[in-house]
């Protein structure tokens, strides 16, 4: 019986010694899947254009009604899509959205897929409901004419964060530059967390040393 | 006679005046308190370790601030009481579970009579003059009070499970009683072999016998029983059968929320630091320095230094090792450690009286 209470104790010290395996987010993040299902992007081709052509089947297709397309005709001088019609608001409500992916599914031009995004939670609930603003993805050469560029939204920074590992959430930046503005007061969320990007912890389980 | 607040305090009581004691009795008050919040966050932080986490590390730089946090928690916490409780054993319970650590700890001297910068005056009364305890009094029955008070630890918790009007807290109260009550007798035991050796019961001469050699040495049976026994009279794993989160409800202090469950947690961590500091006045050398040679270093720091170690060991096996079943509980105190110490008592007796 002794030896096997010694046996605990000198476990229980060793480990003692090990680095501890907990992910200290959010300043540690680990990066999602690849084909993780979290917030909606839309996307743009390569030239810049949206692939959103404004037909609303995502909207159809959407089990839970969340999604709403308000579609406008291009002007084909200075077009934003390269169809008939562009999508003029583009607005999908999170709180309803079941994240099954089905918009994508619907879209025939691969114009909405299902982002790395998963936190999602708000301390104002207007801010659930995300725009064509928060989804589109950033273009480096967008001609500010063609509408509103957008640096806070989930697609944002899309193509940066491609480099440093399939699916960082950018929220924490998000916050720190909503911050105090937008209309209203700081608030809780605001600047609950530290505004310093997250370190990318390797996607690798750690191993037992 | 006495004429004011000030000449109160100028009363010589022993070999002190009465403002001596109520310093010392401040000091010690807070420093003891301050030590039990920050075991709390000592226990997490070993326990997430052991567990390969983090533990608290938000608040504050390493998470320092916990305890604070935990006491701002505690005390805004509602206060709910059973309807059926007697309203004055609810009170007295949780009350008396620090009080009684307190109380033993105030007999337990941290350095060495008369060590110190400071000359304190005493009065001429008192048999010692010049002399500056460092314990709040300076008793010559030290261990016989000590002994008396940790008992009185029982009442807080058999209150505390008899007032609430709950059969949980009852069933908890009742264990909790026995368990003390088996287990101070091994715990007395146990000290009573260090009495043989040191002929007296006034730990700074306990203490002061050990420059010859530590009593751990010279009874290591005896510490081992204690330390066991402390285990149990503190109700930590392996024996926290009284509170066993995984099979009771909470035991004695069910019905208690708020900061009145707060000053049972408490009472619980200063009766560590009690424990651990009989342990190392009577086992360790208290104030005395490992070798002779690393005396520069002061004998309070000495004795805090090893209650610290032993405080570790108690956190450490809590994760360790898992939980006796309660009749393997009654049956180690009353029939191995018991006999242990009475066996060792003989020994000791009979070593001691033919080498006389």
């Amino acid at each position: 019986m002794i030896r096997e209470l010694a046996k605990g104790l000198t476990f229980t010290l060793r480990q003692m010694f090990n680095k501890p395996i907990t992910i200290q987010y959010p300043e540690e993040q680990k990066p999602v899947t690849p084909r993780h299902r979290g917030r909606h992007i839309l996307h743009r081709y390569d030239n810049g254009l949206e692939k959103c052509i404004g037909c609303e089947l995502c909207a159809g297709a959407c089990p839970v009604g969340c999604i709403y397309v308000g579609s406008a005709e291009n002007d084909p001088a200075n077009p934003v899509s390269p169809g008939e019609r562009f999508a003029e608001r583009y607005e999908i409500n999170l709180m309803r959205c079941i994240y099954c992916g089905y918009c994508a599914e619907a879209c025939p031009t691969e114009a909405i897929t299902l982002g790395p995004r998963f936190d999602l939670a708000d301390y104002r609930r207007e801010r659930t409901v995300v725009t064509k603003e928060d989804l589109l993805e950033a273009w480096p050469n967008f001609d500010q004419s063609k509408g509103p560029v957008n640096t806070r939204g989930a697609g944002a920074d899309q193509r940066q964060q491609k480099a440093k590992g399939p699916g960082i959430n950018p929220r924490v930046a998000w916050e720190a530059e909503d911050r105090g503005h937008g209309g209203d007061a700081p608030e809780p969320g605001d600047g609950g967390i530290d505004i310093k990007p997250p370190t990318v912890i390797d996607p690798e389980p750690r191993t037992r040393a | 006679m006495i004429a004011n607040w000030y000449d109160f305090l100028a009363t010589p009581v022993g070999s002190d005046y009465l403002w001596v004691f109520a310093i010392k009795a401040v000091v010690v008050l807070l420093g003891l308190a301050t030590i039990a919040a920050y075991l709390t966050w000592a226990e997490r932080k070993v326990s997430a370790r052991i567990q390969l986490r983090f533990g608290p590390n938000r608040v504050g730089p390493f998470g320092l601030l916990q305890p604070l946090a935990d006491v701002v928690k505690l005390l805004f916490k509602e206060n709910t009481a059973p309807s059926g409780r007697d309203r004055v054993l609810y009170l007295v319970g949780p009350s008396l579970a620090g009080a009684a650590a307190i109380f033993a700890f105030s007999a337990i001297p941290i350095g060495a009579p008369g060590y110190g910068p400071v000359p304190v005056p005493t009065a001429a009364t008192g048999a010692v003059a010049n002399q500056f305890h460092w314990g709040i009094g300076h008793l010559n029955v030290g261990l016989l009070f000590i002994l008396g008070m940790t008992s009185l630890g029982v009442y807080s918790l058999f209150l505390g499970g008899w007032s609430a009007n709950s059969k949980y807290s009852l069933l908890g109260g009742l264990r909790s009683s026995a368990q003390l009550i088996s287990y101070e007798m091994a715990v007395s035991f146990a000290l009573i072999g260090v009495i043989i050796l040191s002929g007296s019961v006034d730990l700074e001469t306990i203490v002061a016998k050990q420059q010859q050699g530590w009593f751990i040495v010279m009874q290591p049976l005896a510490f081992f029983l204690y330390f066991i026994g402390a285990f149990a009279e503190t109700n930590r794993l392996p024996f926290d059968l009284p509170e066993a989160e995984t099979e009771l409800v909470a035991g004695y202090h069910t019905e208690y929320s708020s900061m009145r469950f707060g000053f049972y947690f408490l009472g619980e961590y200063l009766n560590m630091v009690t424990v651990c500091s009989i342990a190392t006045a009577l086992f360790l050398g208290g104030w005395l320095p490992i070798i002779p040679q690393l005396s520069f270093i002061p004998g309070p720091l000495w004795f805090l230094g090893k209650v610290f170690v032993l405080l570790f060991i108690m956190i450490w096996v809590r994760f360790a090792w898992p939980r006796l079943r309660y009749d393997r509980l009654m049956n180690l105190g009353w029939k191995v450690l018991l006999p242990l110490g009475l066996i060792n008592i003989v020994i000791t007796g009979a070593i001691v009286g033919l080498r006389a």
